[in-house]
């Protein structure tokens, strides 16, 4: 099955080689290992854009939905056997040594 | 209604054997709700045909064999309304495993994958605890709702919440290996500790003693250690034996809680002393130390002592010393300066306490040991108002009414 691995960290605002080069050699892992799915990092929060539709009438807002300590910076799709292989996996991320991952599986339809 | 001994058999079946059966189920459906049912169904029949052709010499056996057709009986009920050609193959394969004969082997004791799915980190540890009491120990919602002083319905949720995360997020049935063992045992023991603890020292209620859920948890602490021999699994039951040895002395007769320096120590039970102590004696000699047998170790001390005066407190200072090397907290800290308190001075103790008072702001015991300590060092004022801080904080009566009365002893004494 799959689990979605969302990574939340503080928004530095600089990408320093060293990380990047840390995600490189994780995702080539997780595709050595066949958990690779797909995976991507985002652009900082201040890129965000809020958008709602209420009564037919579209709204937006500028920024990110929530304002928190962390913000979501980045995901993977894993494709793993069961919670524990993808906490595991997860366990490997970079940001998880600053930030939060939250891993939830994907609803299969 | 008349209880045949048809009843008491299947009675003791239940009580004895419906954790194991369950564990079986589950591993064989991997589903919490359709077990439970078939265990249900298979209890009902078994309440009937039992008192028509008398109990079975093998009754966890009947159950199980009955309760696996019953869950295939279900299964076949929901598929031929899909008609799923991979449930149809699943379901064949179940029924050619049904053999007659099973009934008189032994069950598979499988309740350590139960267990280890039930405590695993991802379930917040009061779902962990539901779940456990619901599934191991075979405790009904209603009676965890009533344990836990929760709604019915509220503890009915917080349980379904739990069985849909197991199945939604694939945690497996399975005993973790390698180191992931000892991480995750770590996350049983606290389980079952948190059950025993909730019993020893009601959080809420009138009654600062609910032996339900103290027995529960020894119960659980006896069959882990069985499967899993492991010195910390026997520290926890040390423990938590060693513990309940002193229920008796606990509280008065109008169940007002007792410090243990004031206990009547006849009143404690001196063949679990016993148990404990051998127990915890077989573990120390392995050499592999951790917090539940250090802590067991500082139960034994004040187990030996035949009052509070000729206790070991330089031994037991030692031992929270360790124990905050291993587990560094402030609760530990604090006790530790009780413990110095008396094998040094009130004094030391006390600065000691002030270390942590502001991370323990919140906490009714500090406020309770503090006014102790304060006292002890002549400051009443300090300690009267240490004793007001402790009441306003305390949810339990029974606790109250004892500060209460140290509070009263105070202006006395001044």
């Amino acid at each position: 099955m799959q689990f979605m691995a969302l990574i939340y960290n503080k928004e530095t605002g600089n990408h320093d080689p060293e990380t990047f080069q840390a995600y490189g050699k994780f995702t080539q892992d997780m595709i050595a290992q066949g958990h690779f799915k797909s995976g991507d990092a985002l652009q900082p929060t201040a890129t965000a854009t809020c958008l709602t539709i209420r009564d037919g009438k579209t709204s937006l807002k500028d920024g990110p939905f929530s304002e928190t300590k962390e913000q979501l910076g980045g995901y993977y799709i894993l494709e793993c056997e069961n919670l524990d292989e993808a906490i595991a996996c997860a366990a490997q991320i970079p940001g998880a040594k600053t930030g939060t991952i939250e891993v939830r599986p994907v609803l299969a339809l | 209604m008349q209880f045949t001994t048809e009843d008491e058999a299947l009675a003791r079946v239940y009580q004895e054997d419906a954790g194991g059966v369950l564990a079986v189920l589950i591993g064989q459906f991997r589903d919490f709700d359709l077990a439970e049912d078939a265990l249900q169904d298979a209890i009902s029949e078994a309440l009937l045909g039992w008192r028509r052709d008398g109990p079975p010499d093998n009754g966890a056996g009947w159950i199980l064999t009955v309760a696996r057709r019953r869950a295939i009986d279900r299964i076949r009920r929901s598929v031929t309304a899909r008609d799923d050609a991979n449930q149809r193959e699943v379901l064949s394969r179940l029924e050619d495993n049904d053999d007659e004969a099973e009934a008189d082997q032994p069950i598979p004791d499988e309740r350590l994958r139960l267990i280890f799915t039930c405590c695993h980190p991802a379930l917040a540890p009061e779902a962990q605890v539901a779940l456990t009491l619901r599934t191991l120990c075979g405790l009904s919602t209603n009676e965890i709702a009533r344990a836990y002083l929760v709604a019915e319905a509220t503890m009915g949720q917080r349980i379904s919440r739990a069985k849909k995360k197991i199945s939604a997020t694939a945690i497996p049935y399975e005993v973790p290996a390698g180191n992931e063992l000892e991480v995750r045992l770590v996350s049983v023991l606290d389980c079952i500790y948190l059950i025993f603890n909730e019993g020893f020292s009601a959080t809420a209620g009138d009654r600062p003693v609910r032996a339900d859920l103290c027995l529960e948890g020894i119960r659980l602490g006896r069959i882990l250690y069985k499967l899993m021999p492991h010195p910390e699994v026997g520290g926890l039951l040390s423990l938590m034996i060693l513990h309940d040895s002193r229920r008796d002395a606990r509280t008065d007769e109008d169940g007002t809680y007792i410090p243990i320096a004031d206990h009547n120590r006849n009143l404690w039970d001196q063949n679990k002393i016993d148990e404990g102590t051998n127990l915890l004696l077989t573990c120390l000699g392995q050499s592999r130390p951790g917090p539940f047998q250090i802590q067991a170790a500082i139960s034994a001390v004040h187990a030996e002592a035949k009052d509070a005066v000729e206790t070991d407190w330089a031994q037991i200072a030692g031992l929270y010393g360790a124990l905050a090397q291993m587990t560094p907290s402030p609760v530990v800290t604090l006790n530790r300066a009780v413990a110095i308190s008396h094998a040094e001075t009130p004094e030391a103790g006390l600065a000691l306490a002030d270390t942590v008072a502001d991370e323990l702001q919140a906490y009714q015991p500090f406020h309770a040991a503090h006014a102790n300590l304060l006292k002890r060092c002549g400051q009443s004022n300090a300690a009267a108002n240490a004793y007001r801080r402790a009441i306003a904080l305390s949810t339990n009566s029974s606790e109250q009414e004892f500060l209460e009365h140290r509070l009263a002893e105070l202006s006395t004494q001044t």
